[in-house]
C-alpha cells in the first residue's frame, strides 16, 4: 500500500519540491555532522579570542562581492614565518645589539576601507624587552611612522583604530578611523576612496640578546568573510547555520513523532477501554487546551533548564493531550465497531494485541500527513524559544542566530544577511515539510483529492 | 470545546428551531453557558494548580511569599517610631520573630500539599504578590497591576487582528469556493505551506522591508514618542503602529485558513440538499448564506478558535519583536530580569485569558449551532 502511495505522491509537483528540500536538508545535516564533529562545532562556536581573533567583526558573506560593483575587502593575514610577501632580515650590529627587520607587502585591489589593522608582536627574551618601530608605506611611496614601542611582557598588540595620536598626526577630522587615513588617496575628502596597489608594513625590531626572538603577525581585517559572514563576536555564522540544520531537523522530527505517536496511543487506549479511562482522557484534553504552553515553557526555561532536549521532553508532554486526540478518537470509534475487532475478541486476543495490531495500523495512513505537517511547527517553536533568549546554552541553532541579530540591532544597522540567512533556512524547512505534508494528506485522504 | 455532531443536520430541523421561538433558545443557551462556565472554571483551577506545581518544584513560590512577608514587616517596623529607637540588632531580632509568626500564620511551615492549595487560592483571586524588580507605569510593584495595565494593549492588537483575519479569510474562502479552479484559487492552495511559519517570523521580514528598507512604517512600539495629544490623533497613531503587526499575523495564518475553509465549503456545496436548492432555483447568494455557510459555521469557528489560542500562546515573542507594550512583553521582560513573581503571575493570567477565549467561542458556537445541547450529541 505504501509503495502505491509513493507512486501517487510523486505525481504532485509540490510533493516533489518538498522532497527535494528535505533531502537537501538531510544531506546538509549528514555532511555537517561528519565534517564538523560536535566537539569541534562547540569549540568553534563557544571558543574565544584565539579562535575568532583574526576574523573581522560583523562581516558580510564574501560572495556579496560578486553582486556589487564596489568590491569590499577580504581579510589579509600574514605572519613573520610566511614565505610569500614577507621579507625578513636578521643581523648583528654589535655585541649587545641585534636587528630583526620584517617587511610585509600585500596587494589591495578593493574599493572600500578595511575595518581594522592589527599587528601582534610576540617576544621571547631573557631580560630586556625588544624595541620595535612600525612604518606604513603607501603604494605611492609615502611613509607614515605608526608607532615605536617596547614589547613588554612578551606580547603586544597594536591596533590602528585605537591609536588616536595617529589620527591627529594624519590630520584626520574627529571620529574618522585612522585606518581610513592610512588607505585613502585624500584622507580629507568628503568621501575618501582607498588607494589601490601594493602596501608595505615595515617592522624594525631591535633585540638585546643573541637567543632572543621576535615573532609578528599582521592582520588587515576586511568587511566580508566566508560564505555566511560573521556576528558581533567575530564568530563564523557558517558554523551555526550548518549545525542548526541537524539540530532543527532532529528536534522537529522527534517532537512531531513523539507527539503524534503518543497522542494516537492514548486515543486508542481511551477508545478501547472506554468508560472512565475515556472520560478521564477527554477531560485532560480539555484542561490541556487552556494550559498556556509557551509561558509554561518559558517558566521551565527560566527556573530549571534551557537544554534543548529537556525542552523537547516538556513540549511533547504538553502536546500529547492536544486537539489530535479528538480526531484520532473519532476514527478509532469507527474502527472499534468493525466486525474484525469483534472476531479478534472472540478468539481471545488480548487487549494490547487488539490495540497495537488491529487498531493502530488502521490509523497510520491518516497520521502520517499530520506528522509531516507538524514538524515545521516544532522547528519554529525551537526558534521562538531561542528568540526569547531561552535557546540551548551550548548548541548553535538558527533561532539563536536570529536572537543575536535582533538583540544587536542587525535590522537597524542594515546587517540584513545576519537575519536573512537563518530565516531563509527556517523558511525552506517549513515550506518543504508543509508541501510534502499537504500532498500526503491528499494521497491518504481521497476526499480531498479532487479538490 | 463544545463537541460537534458529525454530518450536516437536515435543513428542516434548523428552521424548526427558529420557528419554535426565542425562549427555548435562550433557556438552552443559559443552561449551556452556566455548565460551560463551571467546567471551564474547574479547568482553570487545574491549569493554575499545575503552574504552581511547576513553579514550586524549585521552591520559587515559597520564595515569593517569604520575601513578601519580610518586606511588609520591615516596612511596618520602619514606619513605627517606637521601633525606630531600638538598636539595629534588637530590631532585627524582633523582625525575625515577627516574620516567623507571620509565616506560621500563613502556613508556610505546613507541608507542601497544604501550602499549594493556599497558593492556588491566592492565584485564583489574583493576589499575585509583589515583583522583585519590575514596576508598573504608575510606579506600583503589585504584580497584578503590572500585568493588568498591559492587558488593553494586547487585547487591542490581537482582537483587531483576529477580527480582520476572520473577515478577510471567510470572504476569500467563499469567493474561492465559487471560483474553484481559477488561478487565484490555485494561488492560495499553492501558498498554503507558507502558514507553517509563525507571526513573529513574518514580523521580522515585514520590519526589514517596510521599516528598515522602505522606511514607510515604524519599527515597532504602540504610539509615537511623544504621544499625540488629541484622542483622535492618538487612535490614528496606534492604528498606524498596528499595520505591521496585523500584517504579520494575517500573513502567517490567512493561507491555511482560506485553504481549509474553501475545501470545507466545496465539500458542503456538493451535498444533496444544496443541489436540491439549486434545482429549485434559489438565488446563489441565498444558497451560500443559508445552505453552505450556516451549517459549516460551527466547524469554521472551531478551527478559528484553535487559531486564536495558538496566536495567544505566541504573544510573548510576537510582542517582543514588535516592541508592543502588552502582556507578552511583560513576560519577556520578567524572563530577562528573572522576576519570578511576574513570571508566575503572567502564567496565571494567561491561563485565565485562554479559558475566557474558549468560553467566548463556546458561547458563539452555541448561538450559531442550534444542535448543541448540554451533554447531548456526545456519543453520536
Amino acid at each position: 500500500m505504501l509503495r502505491g502511495a509513493f507512486k501517487e505522491l510523486v505525481r504532485y509537483p509540490s510533493a516533489l519540491a518538498g522532497l527535494v528540500v528535505i533531502i537537501f536538508l538531510v544531506a546538509v545535516s549528514i555532511y555537517t555532522v561528519i565534517t564538523i564533529p560536535y566537539e569541534e562545532a562547540i569549540r568553534l562556536w563557544r571558543g574565544g579570542e584565539e579562535i575568532w581573533g583574526d576574523v573581522p567583526k560583523l562581516a558580510a558573506p564574501a560572495w556579496f562581492n560578486n553582486f556589487t560593483a564596489k568590491k569590499r575587502p577580504l581579510t589579509i593575514k600574514m605572519t613573520s614565518d610566511d614565505e610569500a610577501g614577507v621579507e625578513r632580515k636578521q643581523a648583528q650590529v654589535s655585541d649587545a645589539l641585534w636587528t630583526d627587520d620584517v617587511v610585509y607587502s600585500f596587494d589591495y585591489p578593493y574599493d572600500d576601507f578595511p575595518q581594522e589593522i592589527a599587528v601582534t608582536l610576540l617576544a621571547q627574551v631573557r631580560e630586556k624587552a625588544p624595541y620595535v618601530s612600525l612604518i606604513w608605506v603607501k603604494p605611492d611611496g609615502t611613509e607614515v611612522r605608526l608607532a615605536d614601542m617596547a614589547v613588554e611582557g612578551g606580547k603586544r598588540v597594536y591596533r590602528v583604530s585605537q591609536d588616536e595620536k595617529l589620527g591627529r598626526k594624519l590630520k584626520l577630522p574627529e571620529n574618522v578611523n585612522p585606518v581610513v587615513g592610512l588607505f585613502a588617496e585624500d584622507p580629507t575628502a568628503a568621501e575618501p576612496v582607498p588607494m589601490k596597489g601594493t602596501y608595505q608594513v615595515r617592522l624594525e625590531g631591535t633585540l638585546f640578546e643573541p637567543e632572543d626572538t621576535l615573532q609578528s603577525k599582521l592582520v588587515v581585517y576586511g568587511t566580508v568573510y566566508g560564505w555566511a559572514g560573521t556576528d558581533h563576536l567575530r564568530r563564523d555564522l557558517g558554523i551555526a547555520l550548518l549545525w542548526g540544520t541537524p539540530v532543527a531537523l532532529s528536534f522537529g522530527l522527534l517532537a512531531a513523532m513523539g507527539t503524534t505517536v503518543l497522542t494516537m496511543l492514548i486515543a486508542a487506549i481511551g477508545v478501547w477501554y472506554g468508560g472512565w479511562v475515556d472520560a478521564l482522557i477527554q477531560r485532560i484534553t480539555e484542561v490541556n487546551l487552556v494550559l498556556p504552553v509557551l509561558p509554561i515553557l518559558i517558566m521551565i526555561g527560566v527556573f530549571y533548564t534551557r537544554s534543548l532536549w529537556a525542552m523537547l521532553g516538556v513540549i511533547i508532554l504538553l502536546s500529547i493531550f492536544g486537539a489530535g486526540i479528538k480526531t484520532n478518537r473519532a476514527i478509532f470509534l469507527q474502527v472499534k465497531a468493525q466486525p474484525y475487532i469483534e472476531a479478534a475478541k472472540a478468539y481471545g486476543a488480548s487487549d494490547w494485541r487488539i490495540i497495537f495490531f488491529y487498531m493502530v495500523p488502521r490509523i497510520i495512513p491518516t497520521i502520517i500527513p499530520s506528522l509531516v505537517t507538524l514538524i515545521p511547527s516544532f522547528v519554529f517553536l525551537e526558534a521562538s524559544l531561542a528568540v526569547l533568549g531561552l535557546g540551548d546554552p551550548v548548541l548553535p541553532t538558527w533561532g539563536k542566530v536570529i536572537d543575536d541579530a535582533r538583540a544587536n540591532g542587525a535590522l537597524y544597522q542594515g546587517l540584513y544577511y545576519w537575519v536573512l540567512e537563518p530565516s531563509f533556512l527556517l523558511m525552506i524547512t517549513g515550506i518543504g515539510f508543509a508541501m510534502l505534508g499537504f500532498s500526503l494528506d491528499r494521497v491518504f485522504n481521497p476526499r480531498l483529492r479532487e479538490l | 470545546m463544545a463537541e460537534q455532531v458529525g454530518g450536516p443536520a437536515p435543513q428542516g430541523e434548523q428552521r424548526g428551531t427558529g420557528a419554535r421561538g426565542a425562549p427555548s433558545t435562550w433557556k438552552r443557551l443559559l443552561r449551556y453557558t452556566l455548565t460551560r462556565l463551571v467546567a471551564l472554571f474547574i479547568t482553570v483551577v487545574i491549569g493554575v494548580y499545575l503552574t504552581i506545581l511547576i513553579a514550586n518544584m524549585g521552591g520559587y513560590v515559597d520564595e515569593i511569599r517569604r520575601s513578601q512577608i519580610r518586606e511588609q514587616i520591615a516596612v511596618k517596623f520602619q514606619n513605627d517610631p517606637a521601633f525606630r529607637a531600638l538598636p539595629p540588632e534588637e530590631r532585627q531580632k524582633r523582625i525575625d520573630a515577627e516574620v516567623a509568626v507571620e509565616e506560621k500564620r500563613l502556613g508556610l511551615d505546613k507541608p507542601f500539599l497544604v501550602r499549594s492549595f493556599n497558593y492556588l487560592k491566592h492565584a485564583l483571586t489574583l493576589d499575585l504578590g509583589r515583583s522583585e524588580n519590575m514596576t508598573s507605569d504608575s510606579g506600583s510593584r503589585q504584580v497584578r497591576l503590572i500585568i493588568l495595565e498591559r492587558l488593553p494593549a494586547t487585547l487591542v492588537l490581537f482582537g483587531t487582528s483576529q477580527i480582520v483575519l476572520f473577515a478577510i479569510a471567510l470572504y476569500i474562502a467563499l469567493y474561492l469556493s465559487r471560483h474553484y479552479g481559477s488561478w487565484l484559487d490555485r494561488f492560495f492552495v499553492a501558498l498554503s505551506p507558507l502558514s507553517s511559519a509563525p507571526g513573529w517570523f513574518y514580523g521580522i521580514f515585514l520590519i526589514l522591508i517596510f521599516a528598515a528598507w522602505l522606511k514607510w512604517l515604524p519599527f515597532g512600539g504602540m504610539v509615537s514618542v511623544p504621544p499625540p495629544e488629541s484622542p483622535v490623533r492618538y487612535a490614528l497613531d496606534v492604528a498606524y503602529h498596528m499595520i505591521l503587526p496585523i500584517m504579520a499575523l494575517t500573513l502567517s495564518s490567512i493561507f491555511i485558513s482560506v485553504y481549509g475553509w474553501r475545501t470545507f465549503f466545496l465539500i458542503f456545496s456538493s451535498e444533496d440538499y444544496v443541489e436540491m436548492a439549486r434545482a429549485k432555483g434559489v438565488h446563489p447568494r441565498a444558497i451560500e448564506r443559508r445552505y453552505i455557510l450556516r451549517p459549516t459555521l460551527p466547524t469554521i469557528i472551531t478551527s478559528f478558535a484553535l487559531g486564536v489560542i495558538g496566536v495567544w500562546m505566541g504573544a510573548p515573542i510576537f510582542e517582543t519583536i514588535f516592541n508592543w507594550p502588552g502582556l507578552g512583553r511583560v513576560l519577556f521582560h520578567a524572563v530577562q530580569l528573572f522576576d519570578t513573581p511576574v513570571i508566575v503571575g503572567s502564567n496565571v493570567i494567561f491561563a485565565y485569558l485562554l479559558a475566557l477565549t474558549v468560553f467566548l467561542l463556546d458561547i458563539i458556537y452555541a448561538i450559531v449551532d442550534p444542535r448543541v445541547t448540554v451533554g447531548g450529541g456526545r456519543q453520536s
